[in-house]
């Protein structure tokens, strides 16, 4: 069996989930296996899983997973997994995949990798990709063991509709003790979070002053993006921390990246080069980032960001 | 408080990525190598602060060859107490962790820090995988941590927000930006790290879980298409039509 865990936001399955459930379903069928979709908490719809192509949902609805205790989940997820005879598990790539990636992979002793793009099967055995070196490289290797764990890529793959709702079995297990007691979650943002925006709009240091973010703000507006920045503007304090992509901060791989003012530090590229396109718009026509960009503009930004963000509205109407 | 840190090295943030043996190996030649950021600016120095403010020890370990040495000495000389090094080319993040955990069982560690991830091969593994293996609470990409009357606070990093817990020491925790800043060893500390102890002790055996690995570089861009300003309906068109993004 396949086992994929899954993961809600505002009472709804996430993207990443819906990812993980249709590639968890494409490699139980090479597998001649398949995918089963583990469901813990409340939660609306789980049988509509089955249209990603999970065979079976199991819904755990017990209050005390309501938030990812790492020692908690671990217990729950390989109880199931010896249930089903998992060969597979997969977790998102994401803050709760963190948690537990590591900690599944102790319990199972068997093959693991995180932040994976592919997972292909040969003859019977998986192996994936997923990109090291901050980008610069592509890692592959096989995974043996009786039951191998991975967290995968929100955007690994896109969420495919191939099935109907599935049947859903509610499973009623004793659940261990919390290490960890949340005291509140703070959303910081009423945008997309960051790792899971399509379009993300960043800006730099060439934006001169806060005050000028004005023309960020409409340009990712028009385009329904998250906002991104580089490093020292984060570090002056211009922008909030979290905002901040690249080595030391967020690692992103948005279908666009559209990067303003922004000289394309080797350190900042790492963390935005698996972007599916990049724009660059950069007054300096040595700037590096234009080497790593799609498309490119060179000219002053503040010309350039309002006439695009005109455009984006002229082509909308 | 006894505290752990677990220091990783890692190539230069410029330095060339090129593989050598078919693939399978990263070519370290000419490659100059650092401590690992999170390990360094966030893990270690949040440590030293705990320690400051509530007195006991720092120990920073490393599981890596004679070659890891110059770069324990800089750990040591921003404030560690002592170093541990396990001797050990590291294969896969479980062989590395089982190190850290084969050597911290018995010490009754309160804290057990490691970073985020390594910026080489990003695997953001070996923090959870020493949980697991001393059975305790572990808690991803922690950006602030408070000890308030006995009770250690812990926020981390989730998607656009942070939640907030409270765990019960012993833990291991992975740090991440926000956690503390960055500290430049001093004249004393470089003096003083000379003649702090750094001990070398001998691996457990454990068989990796990951074998033979490939690398490859990601494929070439191609040039990038430049457009002038007064061009941007063109530039909507290609982002819609050709590259199929909005
Ligand atoms: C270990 C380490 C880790 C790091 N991690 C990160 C990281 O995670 N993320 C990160 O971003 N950085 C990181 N850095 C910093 C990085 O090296 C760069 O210093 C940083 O990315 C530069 O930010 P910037 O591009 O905004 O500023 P600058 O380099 O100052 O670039 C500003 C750009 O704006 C352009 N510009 C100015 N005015 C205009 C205008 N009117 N119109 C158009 N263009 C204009 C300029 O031509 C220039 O290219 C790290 C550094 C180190 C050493
Ligand atoms: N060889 C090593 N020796 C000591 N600590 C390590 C080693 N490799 C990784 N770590 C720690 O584990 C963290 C996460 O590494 P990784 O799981 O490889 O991304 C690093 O930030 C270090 O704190």
């Amino acid at each position: 069996m396949v086992i994929v865990l899954t993961e809600q936001q505002n009472g709804r399955f996430k993207n990443a989930t819906l990812t993980a459930v249709t590639v968890g379903t494409q490699v139980a069928r090479a597998l001649g296996t398949q995918c089963i979709a583990l469901v813990p908490g409340k939660a609306n719809d789980p049988a509509s899983l089955g249209e990603y192509g999970a065979a079976k949902v199991i819904h755990m609805d017990a209050q005390s997973l309501e938030n990812v205790d790492s020692k908690v989940y671990t217990a729950v997820i390989s109880d199931v997994a010896k249930r089903e005879k998992a060969g597979l598990v997969i977790v998102s790539h994401t803050s709760t995949g963190r948690q537990l990636l590591g900690r599944l992979a102790v319990r199972f002793r068997g093959g693991f990798a995180s932040g994976v793009s592919k997972v292909l099967v040969e003859g019977g055995k998986m192996s994936i990709t997923r990109s090291a070196f901050s980008g610069k490289a592509i890692e592959n290797y096989v995974l043996s063991g009786e039951t191998v764990v991975i967290s995968l890529l929100p955007n690994a793959s896109p969420a495919l509709k191939t099935g109907t709702p599935c049947p859903v079995e509610k499973l009623d297990i004793p659940i261990p003790a919390a290490s960890v007691k949340v005291r509140e979650v703070k959303r910081t943002e009423g945008r997309v979070p960051l790792p899971e925006a399509n379009i993300v709009v960043s800006a730099g240091r060439g934006l001169k002053d806060p005050s000028n973010w004005g023309i960020i703000e409409s340009l990712a507006g028009a385009l329904g993006a998250s906002i991104a920045c580089s490093r020292p503007v984060a570090d002056s304090g211009w922008r909030p921390h979290h905002e901040h992509v690249g080595q030391t901060g967020l690692a992103i791989r948005p279908n666009l990246y559209i990067a303003i003012g922004i000289s394309g530090a080797i350190q900042h590229l790492a963390g935005v080069n698996n972007s599916k396109v990049i724009v660059v718009i950069n007054k300096d026509p040595e700037a590096p980032f234009f080497k790593a960009a799609d498309y490119g503009v060179c000219a002053d930004l503040f010309e350039v960001v309002p006439k695009l963000t005109e455009a984006l509205r002229k082509a909308h109407a | 408080m006894k505290l752990l840190v677990c220091i990783s090295k890692t190539p230069e943030t410029t330095a060339k990525v090129a593989f050598k043996d078919n693939g399978t190996m990263y070519d370290t030649a000419g490659v100059t190598f650092m401590l690992n950021p999170y390990d360094e600016w966030y893990a270690l120095v949040r440590a030293l602060e705990l320690k400051e403010k509530s007195g006991g020890t720092v120990t920073v370990i490393n599981v890596g060859t004679t070659e890891d040495d110059v770069m324990i000495r800089k750990a040591l000389a921003i404030g560690a107490d002592d170093a541990v090094r396990v001797d050990a080319a590291p294969r896969d993040a479980y062989f590395t962790a089982s190190q850290i955990a084969a050597f911290a069982r018995d010490k009754n560690f309160d804290l057990i820090f490691t970073g985020k991830e390594t910026i080489d091969y990003n695997g953001s593994m070996v923090g959870g995988m020493i949980a697991e293996m001393l059975d305790l609470p572990f808690i991803s990409y922690v950006s602030h941590l408070e000890m308030e009357n006995g009770i250690t606070v812990v926020t981390r990093d989730i998607e656009g927000g942070v939640e907030i817990s409270e765990v019960n020491l012993p833990m291991v925790c992975s740090a991440a930006k926000g956690l503390a800043e960055q500290r430049i060893p001093n004249m004393r500390g470089i003096m003083t790290s000379k003649t702090k102890p750094l001990s070398i002790i001998k691996r457990v055996e454990v068989s990796p879980m990951i074998q033979d690995v490939r690398y490859t570089l990601p494929p070439q861009k191609s040039a990038v298409h430049m457009l002038q300003p007064d061009q941007m309906d063109e530039l909507v068109r290609l982002l819609r039509e050709e590259a199929k993004v909005i």
